[in-house]
């Protein structure tokens, strides 16, 4: 990091009467004009997604409606109710097989990250740090980029066009890995899990009585984002889902917008259907998924 | 990670006798404990570790490895009777494509229109975050909105806004006085309105949570810094820029290699702003068909997966270019004079 401006000795800035001046901006409370500004990427952040709800809610006619049509309809489950029983497009499976998806991507990317960031963080073993250095390099490779012979591999399996072959390659992320490494390593004292050694605890048992226990923020957090990537994932379930009768349903939602005549407020609601999930996490788990994006940031 | 592991049991029964007495079930149990006690020491690591390696070459690794086999085989769905390998005929095919180089530029284009102004935007907001503010929390979360919405939900409802009839777009231009109803604004007619109804897309899902990541840097900026700046007479614009991008240096490094990955591999927006999505050309005149979604109509519509994987092969190596040189190019402008 290089410090382009070299602070003054503390003295210099002692002698000048602290203002408003001398703050730095995590101190200084905000003007109206910050909140102002803020206020106006809210709008901007939350209004597509308002807007989706409101036509979600409406009939055909909200939709061309200029000035924008801005108060909700009362035609939510007419909507739903459509989506729903729309021959071949399965909506209503889809979500249960997002549901399906996420849940088993996330619990392990869990298990088996907490597991491997533990070993890395806490015991020794011969080839640790190359391997760690391993995990580090495959963060940056984009697993896009392997598309094509993935989805060989998962024909030679067997597996295009089931659930399995979307829920298999997020079994674990490197992601992961690094992001339970560093939480294991700053939080868990090496002397908690050497008294528990003395009273002959084995590695899982140590494990499960103390690190896990310990890491259940950073199992938050994960879990959260982990689900979130998950549930979001469109190109990889299009390539091996589309056209079956198990679409996750993102692959469900591009399939109510494809045809020669699309009725938006249907492929609204199924979009909104799917992001209430999501919605209801980020305000339960928000801070969590601040923390983590936040820490990321500083780790990495 | 600690040094100072003490043996809590020390292998006393190792070299002992097995049937050295009476006390035999004794012995054994000893025995048996022992092993176990060493298989956990030293095998034990490799085993947690393993599931991740495994999982990882089998459905990571492998695949990344095999699309080089591939993009040198003759590889077509519809045609298996072709001569097995192909050499080089696929790239050498991508060098006389023209849809190739037309989704290259595209992917440019809307790479250019959604990263700059996505993390120019992203420092603005990151510095309005970054004051005390009420409810602190609650703003935070609000920014992070169109990160947890699916792209596919999204997409939906921009395409929508940038529909040339009734557009939300058209209609607040109008209002600025562009466009307007008499002369409404196609946004799916040519390269450069299409791009940046993409771009916007872009921008929207991202700003916030790169702000987040600014933040995070901004808060382990030394205050004294600050002090320094404010009897030197800077003012809050010239701090931002003088003093906070320097400091917070490895974080847009970092971000700007994140949208380099991400956007030159843009797929699910352009794949769904186009009418009719399933044909996946990016427009009737492929105005913004990307890379990333060329890649899925050679491979998955025309069949060709041969062909396909060389072309990932390429966006590969454009990849690690393009990071490669935006991380040169952010180190010099960001780092101030060094």
């Amino acid at each position: 990091m290089t410090a382009v401006a070299p602070p003054r000795t503390p003295v210099a800035a002692a002698r000048r009467r602290p203002g408003a001046m001398a703050r730095a901006p995590q101190d200084s409370p905000a003007g109206v004009w910050t909140y102002v500004f803020l206020a106006l990427t809210m709008l901007f952040a939350a209004f597509p997604l308002y807007w989706m709800f409101v036509i979600a809610t409406s009939n055909d006619e909200a939709l061309a409606k200029l000035p924008p049509a801005v108060i909700p309809g009362d035609r939510f489950m007419t909507n739903v109710n459509e989506v729903f029983s729309l021959q071949d497009v399965y909506f209503a499976a889809s979500l249960v097989n997002s549901v399906i998806v996420s849940s088993v991507v996330t619990a392990s990317v869990l298990f088996f990250c907490s597991l491997a960031g533990f070993a890395f963080a806490k015991l020794r073993f011969k080839g640790s740090n190359a391997l760690m250095v391993f995990v580090v390099l495959t963060l940056t490779v984009p697993n896009q980029l392997g598309i094509v012979a993935l989805y060989i591999v998962m024909g030679k399996l067997g597996w295009n066009g089931t659930l399995l072959a979307v829920i298999a390659p997020g079994l674990v992320t490197a992601f992961g890995v690094f992001y339970m490494r560093q939480f294991i390593v700053n939080t868990v004292p090496d002397e908690l899990i050497e008294s528990a050694r003395v009273d002959g605890a084995t590695t899982m048992r140590v494990y499960a009585n103390i690190v896990l226990p310990a890491i259940r923020p950073a199992l938050a957090v994960l879990g959260l984002l982990s689900f979130v990537a998950t549930w979001n994932e469109f190109q990889w379930p299009l390539i091996t889902l589309s056209g079956t009768d198990f679409p996750t349903s993102m692959v469900a939602i591009s399939d109510l917008a494809s045809g020669n005549y699309v009725i938006y407020r249907r492929v609204l609601a199924g979009a909104f259907l799917a992001t209430i999930p999501l919605l209801v996490m980020l305000f339960i788990g928000g801070r969590q998924i601040v923390r983590g994006i936040m820490e990321g940031a500083v780790k990495s | 990670m600690s040094t100072t592991r003490a043996a809590p049991t020390p292998p006393a029964h190792r070299s002992a006798p097995r049937r050295a007495g009476g006390s035999g079930a004794d012995e054994r149990r000893l025995n048996w404990r022992n092993r176990l006690y060493r298989f956990d020491m030293r095998y034990m690591p490799y085993l947690m570790i393993a599931p991740f390696f495994l999982l990882f070459a089998v459905f990571g690794l492998f695949p990344l490895l095999f699309n080089a086999v591939v993009s040198l085989r003759n590889y077509r769905l519809d045609d298996p009777t072709l001569p097995y390998w192909a050499g080089f005929a696929n790239f050498t095919k991508l060098f006389g494509d023209e849809y190739f180089w037309n989704a290259l530029y595209n992917t440019f284009g809307i790479f250019l229109l959604s990263s700059v102004p996505q993390l120019l935007l992203a420092l603005v907001v990151a510095s309005l975050l970054n004051r005390k503010l009420r409810a602190q929390t609650w703003w935070r979360v609000g920014v992070l909105l169109p990160y947890i919405t699916p792209i596919v939900a999204s997409t939906m409802v921009f395409s929508v806004f940038f529909s040339r009839e009734f557009g939300m777009a058209n209609w607040v231009l109008g209002l600025l006085g562009i466009g307007g109803p008499d002369d409404p604004i196609d946004w799916r007619a040519d390269k450069l309105h299409s791009w940046i109804a993409i771009a916007t897309m872009v921008n929207w899902k991202w700003i916030g949570y790169n702000a987040l990541l600014y933040l995070a840097a901004m808060q382990s900026i030394p205050r004294d810094v600050y002090e320094a700046a404010a009897i030197d007479g800077a003012g809050p614009w010239k701090q931002l820029w003088r003093i906070t991008v320097p400091m917070i240096q490895p974080v847009v490094v970092f971000t700007v290699i994140l949208s380099t990955i991400g956007g030159l591999q843009l797929f699910t927006e352009p794949m769904l702003f186009d009418q009719n999505a399933q044909n996946a050309t990016g427009g009737p005149n492929r105005e913004w068909q990307t890379i990333a979604q060329l890649i899925y109509k050679v491979g998955w519509k025309d069949l060709n997966l041969g062909y396909a994987a060389a072309m990932s092969w390429a966006l590969f190596l454009i990849i690690l270019i393009v990071a490669g040189i935006n991380f040169w190019a952010t180190n010099r402008l960001s780092g101030g004079r060094r």
